[in-house]
């Protein structure tokens, strides 16, 4: 016990010594697990493409928590699934961390319903509004009641946790306002949960990212929204994606980097990294790429000094890359 | 005598429906203990099938991929070893000796009777709670950062009020007459403690020991609030080096992933190869604990053919 004791201490004593000492050159990177994927085969490649000089580190913390240690001065670039808000952005600038947002990819939330479903050929904003709204709890319970040309047949409701930054982005799209939602449905943040839900329940409707739907297109149904009375009826695809025409729920995906991380050489190599690989990578892990120009104008505002962001604090649904890119950053 | 027949016949009717009793009690226990048994082995079976194809030596070597078939889980496993190692390091000794103070020591009055309880209640606090502790304790005021000591740290918190339940138990365990007959002898409190209480208690103190360590290998919530990483393709320093002083202690403060944690992350994928690797980690994870508990059983084994009483 004495010896266990003294080992004790002395291990203490050379842990918070050594805490002091240089880590090397490395990179962290926390925040949404929408981002995940992409920024993680990019750590992956980089690392390979730096024969292991350069660490990475990706943590998954959600688009808030990220920013929590972004704002810290804790991580160097943060990973979102939303842009930076109000509150956020106030508690960067109290610590002194100016940063870039850099939008990486988009992501498409996809309505599905279950393959056995005859009836659904297409869904408006409007409808989809009627079923998830908080007016509709407990009352629409049955698919006719949001259109009657469907049949009298319960609505088995998926959707995400409210945790997640899909929560927030399919309730602002759809319902006009974040968060707002009704409460009786099947939550999880886990998409394959909802997967398998919508996949055995022919009376199912569900939403999630993109990537779920692709990898199971055989169990799942893609539903083609409407965005106003009129418009035609768009299914989520690469391209309605990247031309605009996949609305109100095609969202772009961010990394923010921090001003003074990138100063550090190693910070630096990585985001341009990301910026010339991103591409190609986001399209493996099945995000849909921006314009190829885009990411040019990435590096423009780089090395311009663009610093903050273009979004003012304020969640915004439909905006075109093309159009957000051209918009004046602001702290 | 002809009164003594149909008592006989009575007192052998009573004992029949006694044993009648007996193997309904016993075919009970056995069932309920067949449903735990068969649950975990078509769990274990089910993990193994499903993650079959992924168990070859490069899972156990390589890096976490965006490529199922590539992903692996080394540095999961080398973090999980890590973690375990400084939290038994920081757990046992603490547990022990606390566990003996309480039993042994300390006056019986409302302090150490609120002590006590407070120790019980704490075995039962989520373990979420241990890991916000931990993050405004030992990663902010003490500046331990996200590292594998305060991961081992925390756990050992979490698994400490265990150790010390475990210890009074094992001790209270112990005849009167051995610590009698120690006194009786001459031996002092210290040396009764050292050289008869400790040493007879340590394999009820092991078994509290494999308790506390199997839940802590599986825990994923408080690990995740200090700040453990997701994709992490680097190991820590290696404690041996070829410069004096041979040993160092840069692994503690490096960061890390737990095996929990990359099973997590591996079944919230999209894609469906990835659930062959979250079983496969699943049943490498099983497999540790087991390892971890078989070393245990092992000696405590050894230690019980010492007792002499």
């Amino acid at each position: 016990m004495g010896i266990a004791m003294k080992v004790t201490v002395a291990a203490c004593a050379a842990a918070i010594s050594g805490l002091a000492l240089a880590q090397g050159a490395l990179v962290k990177i926390d925040g949404s697990s929408t981002v995940y994927p992409v920024t993680e085969a990019v750590a992956e490649e980089f690392q390979k493409a730096e024969k292991n000089a350069i660490k990475v580190t990706v943590g998954i913390s959600g688009t808030g928590g990220g920013f929590k240690k972004f704002c810290r001065g804790e991580t160097d670039i943060s990973d979102a699934s939303r842009p930076i808000l109000k509150s956020e952005m106030e508690e960067c600038a109290k610590n002194g961390i100016s940063y870039y947002e850099l939008p990486i990819a988009y992501d498409a939330l996809t309505v599905v319903v279950n393959p056995r479903n005859t009836f659904i050929k297409s869904m408006t904003v409007a409808e989809l509004k009627k079923m998830w709204e908080p007016a509709a709890q407990g009352k629409i319970t049955k698919w006719n009641q949001v259109n009657p040309e469907w049949p009298d047949a319960p609505i088995k409701l998926f959707g995400a946790g409210s945790d997640s930054g899909t929560f927030d982005y399919f309730t602002e799209a759809i319902v006009g306002k974040s968060k707002s939602s009704r409460g009786d449905f099947t939550a999880s943040e886990d998409d394959n949960v909802l997967v398998q839900g919508v996949s055995r329940d022919v009376n199912a409707i569900g939403y999630f990212g993109y990537s779920y739907y692709v990898e199971n297109k055989d169990k799942l149904k893609a539903v083609p929204i409407v965005e106003k009375a009129g418009a035609p009826a768009v299914a989520p695809s690469l391209e309605a994606v990247v031309n605009g025409s996949y609305q109100p729920l095609s969202r772009p995906i961010f990394i923010y980097v921090s001003a003074k991380s990138l100063d550090k050489p190693e910070v630096r190599k990585f985001v341009e990294y990301y910026l010339t690989h991103g591409e190609k990578l986001a399209k493996e892990v099945k995000f849909v790429p921006l314009p190829a120009n885009a990411y040019a104008l990435n590096k423009d505002h780089l090395a311009k000094k663009k610093l903050g962001t273009v979004f003012g604090g304020v969640a915004e649904v439909g905006i075109r890359i093309e159009d957000l890119m051209k918009r004046e950053a602001k702290m | 005598m002809a009164v003594v027949a149909p008592n006989a016949t009575e007192i052998r009717g009573l004992i029949r429906k006694a044993k009648r009793w007996d193997v309904i009690f016993v075919s009970l226990g056995i069932a309920c203990l067949g449903i735990g048994l068969l649950t975990f082995a078509t769990l274990f079976l089910d993990m193994l099938i499903d993650g079959w194809s992924r168990l070859n030596p490069e899972f156990f070597t390589q890096f976490p991929s965006r490529r199922a078939g590539q992903a692996g889980i080394l540095s999961a496993w080398v973090g999980t070893t890590l973690v375990m190692l400084v939290t038994a390091f920081f757990a046992v000794p603490l547990g022990i000796g606390a566990g003996v103070y309480l039993e042994e020591y300390a006056p019986k009055n409302w302090v150490t009777d609120i002590i006590e309880i407070n120790i019980t209640n704490l075995a039962g606090v989520p373990s979420i709670v241990y890991g916000l502790l931990a993050l405004g304790l030992f990663v902010y005021t003490f500046g331990l950062g996200q590292s594998i000591l305060t991961a081992g740290l925390t756990l050992a918190l979490l698994i400490l009020p265990v150790v010390i339940v475990a210890t009074r138990e094992a001790i209270r365990g112990i005849p009167g007459i051995i610590r009698e007959g120690a006194y009786a002898l001459g031996a002092t409190k210290l040396q009764t403690v050292k050289d008869h209480i400790v040493p007879y208690s340590t394999p009820g103190i092991l078994t509290g020991v494999i308790i506390g360590m199997s839940r802590a290998i599986g825990e994923t919530a408080p690990i995740i609030t200090i700040g453990a990483l997701t994709f992490i393709a680097f190991l820590p320093p290696s404690p041996i080096s070829d410069v004096p002083p041979f040993v160092n202690f840069e692994w503690l403060k490096a960061p890390f992933t737990v095996m929990p944690i990359q099973m997590f992350n591996w079944t919230s994928r999209p894609e469906a190869a990835f659930q062959h690797n979250a079983a496969a980690a699943g049943f490498i994870l099983v497999l540790m604990t087991l390892l971890m508990n078989g070393l245990a059983i092992w000696l405590r084994y050894r230690l019980r053919k010492n007792i002499k009483w």
